[in-house]
């Protein structure tokens, strides 16, 4: 069961081919046994899914139910969980219980889907490989000596090992995409504002968005049909009609043209990586859509600004973790300071100290116009980019990553692994829709193809991913030893 | 040497929205500590702020109160600082796009002269909390303190002055005018015993005649009046004392005691937070279309300013009297009801400024829950006016109604304070006294004109006491002159 789609497990609890009950009993059993050794998971709710399986059937048993109803799935350990530990991968977090649901939570949940547990990541979404979680590193199912990427790299992992039938993530500058790339799934990020961000822990506001983490383009659409939509509770979150993912997979892609970068294609792109990519591209030229080159010239300025505003946002997004209300508060404090001082200095691990530093310094008096502002125009420069390409073209394809999973501790220089992101932080700052989806081996490890829209053409970049999908077999692969 | 005094204001002003700037909780003052409090306000990670309309509102229909530009295109920002009762670590406010542009308004002061003061920007934000440490009884342990989030995020506006005022005077009258036009609003309850207001002064001082400005200081939350004059007086003193003895102002923050009555610094600029404003991501700016503002200018009241103006021009009254009852709203209305009851408009405000004031003050009453009602105050006016009792017995029956015991005609009847101006009966009592008092008789026969009238007075005086205040004094008056020139 554990092999099968989010669409052919909907199928089978709909034909009583198993019940969610069965189903989720059969996940949780591959979790115990499994996830001592990929460590996806830092909670497990089996008690909570069992209940809320039995709860699904008995919808299913009456002929209701959405198509998610019953399917066992996970989120990542950032979305808020009512009564369930959400601990955003740090040790800040270890003993917070949130007494409300992110909406992303709230609406799987009301489509009557099982929730397994909460899955690991980067701590506070702040990484490319998953390695800055205080809850320990987590294995790529395709290597085990390789990361899964990140932030997102645990319900990534979870997903390749089949522990899950399908994830929840979030994507700030390419923690969706880059995992699915690194872990060969379809990965999504929506257009900023289509999925509500309440709930849901920021890390940079303005760049935050939650999405899925799938086998397939089919469930990443099934996913996000029941995620999307305004939420009055986040004013970010954009009032338009969800349209129907599903039937937007159908259509053919004959005539539809891809824009290919040319500033995706230069140094740093492994060649084993730019061949399959190549390949991929080739692929949806065979099934009717037209190659066109084009330029995004503000390219090479992502990744520095991003690096200017994600932290600006994250030192003030991060201050109400101070130890007064929740969260880790240091052993006897002896007056205010020391308590700030320590609660924050044992709680925060490295990588968002580092951030958090650099925010407050780039937002700092004097400093302000020179990195701050100075980010912000760069950023209107790299949306204006993309808006002046989709004039000429319906879709953009490049790399998602630029090589596979690499092993672990090989880049500990920080700006080596921000450079992990070099092809999808631009996405991010630009507010546009991305998704990445599998296209090939390299030494047996998987390499990702990035699909990008136009603002809030979810549907469109997921028809292009699905057609590729019915062609090709690359996201039936499977890490060898995942049973 | 001469020194002028230079003062700026700026007015945190909580509006009177049920709730909160940036949740759903209630304003409410006064509940048990935390229960106004939700995930929002606790800052719990994953929450988000969505912007109450209706402060924004309330921050239009001030701005359009004071003559000011409203920007259309409002942003939210973050400013960034560490304190326990401060959830976020960041406050969410505006600095470079407030919801009010500049603006000004026209203060009357005592001698009857309008001012005009500047209004640089004003600006929504939301407030703390309230942090409460060992001594406040709410806390349990010794060496502790508690935080209570109930007033966290409570929607204010800050309004900033340029620094146009140049003496106390000046200063409180603007703050009393702020304050009227707040409460004419209804966007705020005035009440600054609660914090609904406060007030923070930017003072410096220069040599008269020099241009440029004097270092300031500011002194921090003041909330009454009397403590606000107080305060600029203490830091006008110390100002000018430092720097004719060849000191130099440092620009400080500084807080004034009411109990006691002094001042010390907080902090100086050098120790001052770097605020890191950048713009809050949460939060779309805001756009007011142009239909929007022109509904707001329909809804607007009639504004202390234009009521001053109506006072003067359609009941006659003094600028003194005009100004003092159209700036509370409550006031006005009182006075508006029972001048146009009693036809007797300046009867009318003497009473309201003079004897019903002294008593609300004395007995703490909000003129809202008077005792007496304006159809009884103008039925005392009448009275008088129409001569049935004379103004010093109208004090009895002012006291009387005060304390409930009926209406003013059944008070006079049944007390017999009817005014006696049957001629018959007066000029007997004017003989006794006359009889009585041969020598003030002579004595008056004998003076001039200029200490006549003043001796009058003695006979005067004789003819209350004996009618216990019921003569009716201008008919005495008559009687006694022909009398004492027989």
């Amino acid at each position: 069961m554990h092999n099968l789609t989010l669409a052919e497990l909907s199928k089978g609890l709909r034909e009583k081919a198993f019940s969610s009950l069965e189903l989720t009993e059969h996940f949780l059993a591959r979790v115990n046994r499994l996830d001592g050794v990929y460590n996806s998971f830092i909670s497990i709710t089996d008690e909570q899914a069992l209940e809320q399986a039995r709860a699904a059937d008995r919808v299913l048993a009456n002929g209701g139910g959405d198509p998610l109803c019953g399917i066992p799935l996970a989120h990542k350990d950032i979305f808020c969980t009512a009564g369930v530990k959400t601990t955003c991968g740090s040790k800040m977090l270890s003993n917070f219980v949130p007494p409300y649901n992110a909406t992303v939570v709230e609406n799987l949940h009301r489509a009557g889907a099982v929730v397994l547990g909460k899955t690991n990541m980067d701590e506070f979404a702040m990484g490319s490989s998953n390695e800055t979680s205080y809850y320990g590193l987590v294995k790529n199912p395709w290597a085990q000596d390789c990361v899964p990427g990140g932030s997102s790299g645990g319900s990534a992992a979870a997903v390749a090992a089949q522990l899950a039938a399908g994830a929840t993530a979030t994507d700030t500058g390419g923690s969706i995409r880059q995992p699915a790339a690194l872990c060969g799934l379809t990965g999504l990020k929506p257009t900023y504002g289509r999925v509500s961000r309440w709930g849901m822990i920021a890390f940079a506001s303005s760049l935050d968005q939650a999405g899925t983490l799938t086998h397939t383009a089919e469930d990443a659409a099934m996913l996000l049909q029941s995620m999307a939509g305004f939420d009055p509770k986040d004013s970010t979150s954009v009032d338009q009609e969800v349209p129907d993912y599903l039937e937007a997979l159908r259509g053919k892609i004959t005539g539809l043209k891809i824009g290919i970068p040319k500033e995706y294609f230069g140094q740093g792109l492994n060649p084993g990586t730019e061949q399959a990519v190549r390949t991929g591209i080739h692929q949806l030229e065979k099934l009717g859509a037209k190659a066109i080159e084009i330029s995004l010239p503000h390219s090479h300025l992502a990744v520095p600004t991003y690096y200017v505003i994600a932290p600006a946002e994250c030192s003030a997004n991060l201050s109400r973790f101070d130890g007064v209300r929740y969260g880790h508060r240091c052993e006897d404090p002896k007056d205010l300071l020391d308590m700030y001082r320590r609660s924050r200095g044992e709680g925060f691990g490295n990588e968002v100290k580092r951030r958090i530093l650099v925010g407050t310094y780039a937002l700092s008096a004097g400093f302000y116009d020179a990195y701050y502002r100075k980010a912000q125009q760069i950023r209107r420069l790299i949306k204006q980019d993309f808006v002046d390409a989709f004039k000429q073209v319906d879709v953009i394809a490049g790399p998602t990553a630029p090589s596979t999973a690499f092993a672990f501790g090989a880049k500990k220089d920080p700006v080596a692994m921000y450079m992990e992101d070099i092809y999808t932080i631009a996405t991010n700052l630009a507010g546009l829709p991305g998704l990445s989806i599998p296209c090939g081996l390299v030494e047996n490890k998987p390499v990702g193809l990035q699909i990008i829209g136009n603002y809030f053409d979810e549907g469109r970049i997921l028809n292009v991913a699905h057609q590729f999908q019915q062609a090709t077999d690359y996201h039936q692969s499977t890490p060898a030893n995942i049973d | 040497m001469q020194w002028e005094t230079v003062i700026g204001l700026e007015v945190h002003v909580q509006l009177s929205t049920k709730s909160k700037l940036f949740s759903g909780s209630s304003t409410a003052f006064g509940a048990e500590p935390n229960t106004q409090a939700s995930a929002v306000d606790l800052a719990m990670p994953g929450t988000l702020p969505v912007a109450n309309a209706e402060a924004f509102r309330f921050a239009c229909l001030f701005g359009l109160a004071v003559n000011a530009k409203i920007n259309q295109r409002s942003i939210f920002e973050r400013k960034n600082y560490f304190y326990p009762d401060l959830p976020k670590g960041y406050q969410i406010t505006q600095l470079a796009e407030p919801i009010v542009g500049p603006g000004e308004v026209h203060i009357q002061l005592g001698d009857g002269t309008v001012k005009t003061v500047r209004i640089h920007h004003a600006h929504l934000e939301e407030d703390a909390g309230k942090s409460l440490h060992e001594d406040s009884s709410l806390i349990a342990g010794q060496g502790m303190s508690g935080i209570d989030l109930n007033r966290a995020g409570t929607p204010l506006i800050e309004v900033v002055t340029e620094p146009d005022m140049r003496s106390a005077e000046e200063a409180v009258a603007m703050a009393k005018h702020l304050h009227s036009i707040v409460t004419a609003l209804d966007i705020c309850d005035g009440d600054m015993s609660q914090g609904s207001m406060r007030f923070d002064v930017n003072i410096s001082v220069r040599p008269k005649g020099q241009n440029e400005l004097g270092t300031r200081t500011e002194t921090k939350n003041l909330n009454s009046f009397r403590f606000m004059e107080d305060a600029i007086a203490l830091e006008v003193d110390r100002q000018i004392d430092v720097l004719e003895s060849g000191g130099k102002i440092i620009q400080e923050t500084r807080l004034y005691n009411g109990d006691t009555r002094q001042a010390r610094s907080m902090r100086s600029k050098e120790e001052s937070n770097d605020y890191r404003y950048f713009p809050c991501p949460d939060l779309l700016p805001v756009v007011l279309s142009d239909e929007y503002i022109d509904d707001l200018r329909q809804q607007m009241p009639e504004l202390p300013e234009a009521k001053r103006q109506r006072f003067m021009e359609s009941y006659g009254l003094s600028p003194y009297d005009a100004n003092a009852l159209a700036a509370d709203r409550a006031t006005a209305a009182y006075f508006e009801s029972a001048a146009k009851q009693c036809g007797e408009p300046k009867l009318a405000a003497n009473w309201i400024m003079g004897d019903l004031a002294a008593q609300l003050n004395q007995t703490e009453t909000p003129i809202q829950s008077c005792p007496i009602s304006t159809e009884h105050l103008a039925g005392l006016i009448k009275r008088i006016a129409d001569g049935t009792i004379s103004s010093k017995i109208a004090k009895q029956v002012f006291t009387a109604l005060w304390n409930g015991e009926g209406d003013v005609d059944t008070i006079i009847a049944e007390r017999g304070l009817k005014q006696v101006s049957d001629t018959g009966a007066l000029e007997k009592m004017v003989d006794e006294v006359i009889a009585q008092s041969p020598q003030q008789v002579e004595n008056y026969r004998k003076a001039d004109d200029k200490k006549r009238p003043k001796m009058l007075g003695y006979f005067v005086g004789q003819i209350m006491k004996a009618s216990k205040g019921q003569a009716n004094p201008q008919a005495v008056n008559e009687i006694l002159l022909k009398k004492l020139q027989e």
